[in-house]
């Protein structure tokens, strides 16, 4: 260990000192210390995005190749830092309103960005699990954080068996890998398969058993099911924080485990992704069409967009992760606006989550119903909104990487996707109110829906902003 | 050389009679007391093979931890075992089936199991410099490659502390806690009043 190794691994020392300041601040604060908390938290993920911009300095590995930066690294860190922020930033009034302010809020989502971030910096097999493990202990917590309502409860303690039991399939595919190749270094997997004729049966059962458990952790049919039940039991905001952060750390490493070590066997694992990415388009599409609470229906919806991610995955090339990164930046804008959105909807003071009390939003609040009818546009996937584009450079690397039956299905799946996406905006703007939905909307969720609101319509004027930052990141996905 | 393979076959064959008395015991209790038997034989059998930071952290860990925790809870929980067990002669054909197939498929594995030439040499040293002992050995690894590694484990157990005291802490209210600070500041004339009652009138 040296001094060049703690600093590339600066933005990441800096929030796990933060999470511990925050919990001294939370201890010995006067008063309830929630707000000052979850203040400071997202201070210290700008700091810390600040801090990983400020050391990059091209691709760097550090604790004798641990640990990983480069510009794929980069790009997703901030990706994540901006969804836990944004995230953290609309959940301050419900969780004051709901009385689950307590500090410890804020200091979970401190360490579980944190552990995010070391999933994506993960350069070997160990450092993943251990990021891994970190970001999911805290999820658990955090779902489970309205204790005293058995839903909570009950998601809470769902998402912890099944995750661990996701956690023991990794380690099990881990230890077959190991075994065969004899290191769990990144570089080293990817120099002991590069040059080899095929691969020996223990070590595809070993990956398959990664990818099974990596596609529990980013929800991708077959290992969904505990998506829609931990998305409706938790509280909103975590449902939330649960639909971008964790899932684009999840996308990423998902994406570096099967690019970087595993480079070389794309033929052993192209089929599996392309299998769930199918069954996760398909069940995200018409599952939904049955649901009536809106969280839920947002669980199968992430689930849909998980497949439309994973196509761009299953292409194996620099377009086709490069079409992955924009998706997952548009997708993280179009989730935080509807989640805001959903997280102002309240009737007489009391959070309500049915999908009918939306009915006649564009009466009672129409900038909201506007907005709202964007992120749903968008979320369709209609030209020229940002989501559009998301779909359409994922499609484009299929095609390019011959995976035609891939993408008309994906094309199909979206526009049965698109029925209930467009079923919520004639609800608001076809039929009449039953009960007003509450007014006015908190100063901070003005913002994060303007916000956001703005990037999904203006995506179109300005797409160089993401699509340059993204192939350079997929080129250095590629070329190390 | 003799003593060590008979002190082998002494901890091996505890170490299974001990592991057997933990499943078929009737009294819960004796069977956790079993688990510890087992533990201590198997940390012998680490020694032996010359890995003695495994054989302490065995000891300190499972026996002084995980045993003393399963006790109380096989204690604190009034399950009743009697019960679980009914019906054991009745499964036993299906789960012999399944068990005896899983055994001819392990044999099948096993039969075609070769190891590496070198893996037996690998297996035998158990310190890679040799000269210094094997804690030591794993002291300078985890301190220095590993520190990474390291340092995110302890936040993972901090998570884990932070976690189980936002779940399961609760301030309670309306309970009388005895305040010294507060009883010894008190004055007379917080305490006492004095008032003049007139006769035949009550406060």
């Amino acid at each position: 260990m040296t001094s060049t190794d703690l600093i590339v691994a600066l933005p990441e020392i800096f929030l796990a000192v933060m999470g511990m300041a925050l919990l001294m601040v939370g201890v010995f604060a006067r008063g309830n210390p929630s707000r000052l908390v979850n203040y400071l938290a997202v201070i210290s993920f700008a700091i810390a995005g600040i801090l990983a911009v400020a050391t990059f300095d091209g691709s760097q590995s550090a604790f004798g190749g641990l640990f990983r930066v480069d510009s794929f690294g980069l790009f997703m860190k901030l990706l994540v830092l901006l969804g836990s922020a944004l995230t953290l930033i609309v959940s301050q009034d419900f969780i004051e309103r709901e009385q689950m302010a307590r500090f410890e809020y804020g200091v979970l989502f401190v360490f579980a960005t944190l552990g995010m971030m070391m999933m994506i910096s993960a350069g070997d097999l160990i450092s993943l699990y251990l990021g891994l493990e970190l970001q999911s202990l805290c999820l658990y917590v955090i779902a489970a954080f309205r204790r005293d309502t058995a839903r909570s409860s009950e998601a809470g303690l769902k998402y912890f068996v099944l995750g661990a039991l996701s956690s023991g399939l990794f380690l099990y595919g881990a230890s077959m890998v190991y075994g065969f190749a004899g290191t769990t270094s990144f570089a080293g997997l990817a120099t002991e398969f590069a040059g080899e004729g095929g691969p020996a049966v223990g070590l595809i059962v070993g990956i398959v058993f990664i990818a099974a458990a990596l596609a529990f952790k980013v929800s991708a049919v077959p290992f969904h099911m505990w998506t829609p039940d931990v998305y409706e039991g938790a509280p909103t905001p975590v449902t939330a924080f649960f639909a971008v952060a964790p899932k684009i750390a999840a996308i990423a490493l998902f994406t570096r485990v099967l690019i970087e070590p595993f480079g070389d066997l794309v033929a052993q694992w192209q089929q599996i992704i392309v299998v769930t990415s199918i069954l996760s388009m398909a069940l995200g599409a018409f599952a939904a069409l049955v649901q009536t609470n809106i969280k839920r229906l947002m669980a199968y919806s992430s689930i849909g967009h998980v497949g439309y991610a994973l196509v761009g995955l299953a292409a194996g090339s620099q377009d086709g992760v490069r079409g992955l990164i924009v998706y997952m930046s548009i997708y993280l804008a179009m989730n935080v606006g509807t989640f805001a959105c959903i997280l102002c909807m309240r009737v007489n003071g009391r959070a309500v989550e049915g999908i009918r009390d939306l009915a006649g939003l564009s009466k009672t609040n129409p900038m909201m119903a506007l907005v709202l009818a964007i992120f749903m546009f968008s979320m369709a996937g209609i030209p020229p909104l940002a989501g559009f584009f998301g779909k359409l450079f994922v499609f484009q690397a299929a095609l390019e990487a011959e995976l035609y039956t891939l993408a008309v299905i994906g094309v199909l799946t979206s526009v049965v996707a698109a029925f209930y996406y467009l079923r919520i905006i004639k609800l608001m703007y076809f039929d009449d109110p039953v009960e007003k939905l509450d007014r006015p909307i908190g100063r901070d969720m003005v913002v994060v829906l303007g916000a956001t609101g703005l990037f999904t319509t203006l995506f179109f004027v300005f797409p160089a902003l993401i699509l340059d930052p993204a192939a350079q990141a997929a080129r250095s996905l590629f070329a190390g | 050389m003799i003593i060590e393979t008979i002190a082998f076959y002494l901890f091996a064959f505890i170490t299974i009679a001990s592991a057997v008395m933990v499943i078929s015991s009737k009294n819960p209790v004796h069977s956790v007391l079993f688990l510890i038997l087992a533990f201590f034989n198997s940390a012998g059998l680490f020694i032996l093979m010359g890995a003695e930071f495994l054989a302490m952290i065995l000891i300190v860990v499972y026996v002084g931890a995980v045993a003393v925790l399963f006790l109380f809870v096989v204690m604190m929980l009034d399950v009743n075992f009697a019960e679980l067990r009914a019906g054991f002669l009745q499964y036993l054909p299906i789960g012999g089936l399944i068990g005896l197939i899983l055994l001819i498929e392990l044999i099948f594995i096993l039969s075609a199991w070769v190891l590496a030439p070198e893996a037996e040499t690998v297996a035998r040293a158990p310190v890679p410099g040799g000269d210094i002992s094997n804690t030591d050995a794993l002291g300078r690894l985890i301190y220095t490659d590993y520190a990474y590694l390291f340092q995110a484990a302890g936040l993972i157990l901090l998570v884990a502390m932070i976690g189980a005291i936002v779940l399961t802490l609760r301030e309670r209210v309306g309970v009388r806690k005895q305040k010294i600070a507060d009883q010894i500041a008190r004055k007379r004339e917080e305490a006492v009043a004095v008032r003049k009652v007139g006769t035949g009138e009550g406060i």
